[in-house]
């Protein structure tokens, strides 16, 4: 599989760590009333879907960056590489 | 018909016309007491023990294509119960126990062969964690013996025990594991429940549940809605797609995972041998062949193929602790899809969901389960109460902090 990363072009995917989910990324309030049951579902329960699917690769031998890749998990074919960082921002999760 | 060797001669002698089908291929009826989705090694030995262990009647079981296409057919086909942790090794012993007994149970023969397995030690830190992993063993009343390097040079001649890299400093053996060939097992399981009555529907997919007033009354299938007292799943690799038709998320990833053979050899390695400082394990098949793997992918997958990078890895293992294999042409490759949980151990539960029963989360090591896993699920079906080896396999252990993580690698499913 080759990753189209947005500053470093198509890398080898063996040059990355898979995390998984990029929900990950939307971490529950832990202030919140029902935050216990919201982290348990954050840390557990996955859609795990057969089709397309946001997920975070870390650059490890690379330049270190996360980024969210979208990839279908039956054909392997990738559509989409983003910063992790950008999606954070978006989401309203990072500065 | 039960087979013998007397069967076989009276056959040879009068042509094998006599020979029928091991199960028959009925039409789905309006509904059955228990519909089991999923005719892999669980799913059929779950109707198996039900018919037989648990006295049910009125079973089916659905499996979208032709039985044995899954997991029971791809897997490595080791069985061992050298687990630590108490709410596996009692359940794995149990298997092991199964599998025993299995080919006179069921009249069938599997080609069950308890030809040991030993999992190399190439460190101190490791020895420490083997040693204790061998007393857990015997505490659960399974067999373990820890190797020095000496017994490991006279038992395997071959195996380079001063290599400076990874050098063999003992090893934990397991002489009741072994190999058994996977397709009959699946045959087996489902000669014998076709002959207590269960009706195995292939080309049968279920595509939804039909749940009234949180009860689940039937599924719908690819061949029409099949009505149901009671429904159990056991579909390994697409449990999170099934279970999403009842509203349900599960604590799964799906994985692939890749198994290799090469050409047949001449008998070159006895028993099961597991590499410490690297993941390889191999085996060589009654037919010859070195039948090896390691490491998942790494990434969900539903693709029932993997990558090269893991296939460059498997081969370094190999070489590093076999290097005279290096000379072997590898035949066949082949991956499949694994139900990786969040801690690397089985679900044997209810669902929220009255009469909705589920069995998955087998990770790549369920196929030594599954007798004890067709068994344990058969029980739950039957009377409601989980099985005494089967108690920690529930849903809840992830909220409630009980996780089963023989590894220790937390809710990261691709490192279990
Ligand atoms: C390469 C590889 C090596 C492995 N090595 C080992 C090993 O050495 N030792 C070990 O213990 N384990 C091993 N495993 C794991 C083991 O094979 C599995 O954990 C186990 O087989 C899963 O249970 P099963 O047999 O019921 O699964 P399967 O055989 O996959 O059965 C599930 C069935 O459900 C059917 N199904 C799915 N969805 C539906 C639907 N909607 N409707 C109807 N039917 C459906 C599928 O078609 C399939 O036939 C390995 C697995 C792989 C892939």
């Amino acid at each position: 599989m080759i990753i189209n990363h947005p500053l470093l072009g198509p890398r080898d995917s063996a040059e990355f760590t898979y995390l998984g989910d990029a929900r990950l990324i939307d971490r529950p309030d832990w202030q919140s009333q029902t935050a216990a049951r919201d982290f348990y579902e954050y840390g557990y329960l996955r859609e795990n879907p057969a089709g397309w699917h946001e997920e975070l690769w870390f650059h490890e031998a690379g330049d270190r960056s996360w980024l969210v890749v979208t990839r279908n998990t039956v054909t392997h074919e990738i559509s989409k590489v983003e910063m992790a960082r950008d999606v954070a921002r978006k989401r309203g999760r990072s500065t | 018909m039960r087979y013998s060797g007397l069967r076989v001669i009276k056959e040879a002698l009068t042509g094998h016309k006599g020979w029928q089908p091991a199960w028959r291929d009925p039409e789905p009826q309006a509904a059955y007491d228990i519909v089991i989705i999923g005719g892999g090694g669980h799913g059929l030995a779950t109707a198996y023990y039900l018919a037989k262990e648990f006295g049910q009647k009125r079973i089916a079981v659905l499996e979208k294509g032709w039985i044995g296409g899954g997991n029971v057919g791809r897997n490595t086909t080791i069985i061992r119960s050298n687990y630590l942790l108490d709410g596996n090794e009692p359940f794995y012993e149990f298997s092991l126990k199964l599998w025993e007994g299995l080919e006179q149970d069921f009249n069938y023969n599997a080609m069950i062969s308890q030809r040991g397995i030993l999992n190399l030690i190439h460190s101190d830190a490791q020895r420490d964690a083997f040693t204790r992993r061998g007393n857990a063993m015997i505490l659960n009343g399974a067999d373990a013996e820890m190797l020095s390097t000496e017994q490991i040079k006279a038992r395997y001649p071959f195996l380079n025990t001063d290599d400076a890299r990874f050098p063999i400093k003992g090893g934990l053996a397991q002489h009741r594991g072994g190999t058994v060939r996977h397709d009959a097992v699946a045959w087996g399981y489902a000669r014998g429940a076709d002959s207590h009555g269960v009706d195995i529907i292939q080309n049968c997919e279920v595509t939804g549940f039909r749940i009234a007033n949180g009860k689940c009354t039937g599924v719908e299938t690819t061949r029409g809605f099949i009505g149901a007292g009671k429904v159990g799943c056991a579909v390994a690799g697409s449990s999170s797609r099934l279970m999403s038709h009842a509203g349900m998320r599960l604590p799964m990833e799906s994985h692939v995972l890749q198994a290799f053979v090469s050409e047949g050899l001449k008998p070159v390695l006895p028993g099961v041998i597991t590499f410490g400082a690297g993941h390889f394990y191999c085996s060589q098949s009654d037919k010859g062949g070195l039948v090896f793997g390691g490491d998942i992918d790494g990434y969900n997958s539903y693709a029932q193929r993997g990558n090269l990078p893991v296939v460059e890895d498997v081969c370094e293992g190999g070489m590093a602790i076999f290097p005279s294999f290096g000379r072997a042409r590898l035949l066949r490759m082949w991956g499949g899809i694994m139900d990786m949980s969040m801690d690397g151990s089985p679900i044997i539960d209810r669902t929220e969901t009255e009469g909705l029963y589920f069995n998955g989360g087998w990770c790549y090591g369920g196929f030594k389960a599954t007798p004890a896993s067709g068994y344990c699920f058969a029980h739950l079906l039957a009377k409601d109460a989980p099985h005494p080896t089967a108690t920690a396999y529930r849903f809840d252990r992830f909220e409630k902090g009980r996780m089963i993580d023989e590894k220790g690698m937390g809710n990261q499913p691709n490192l279990h």
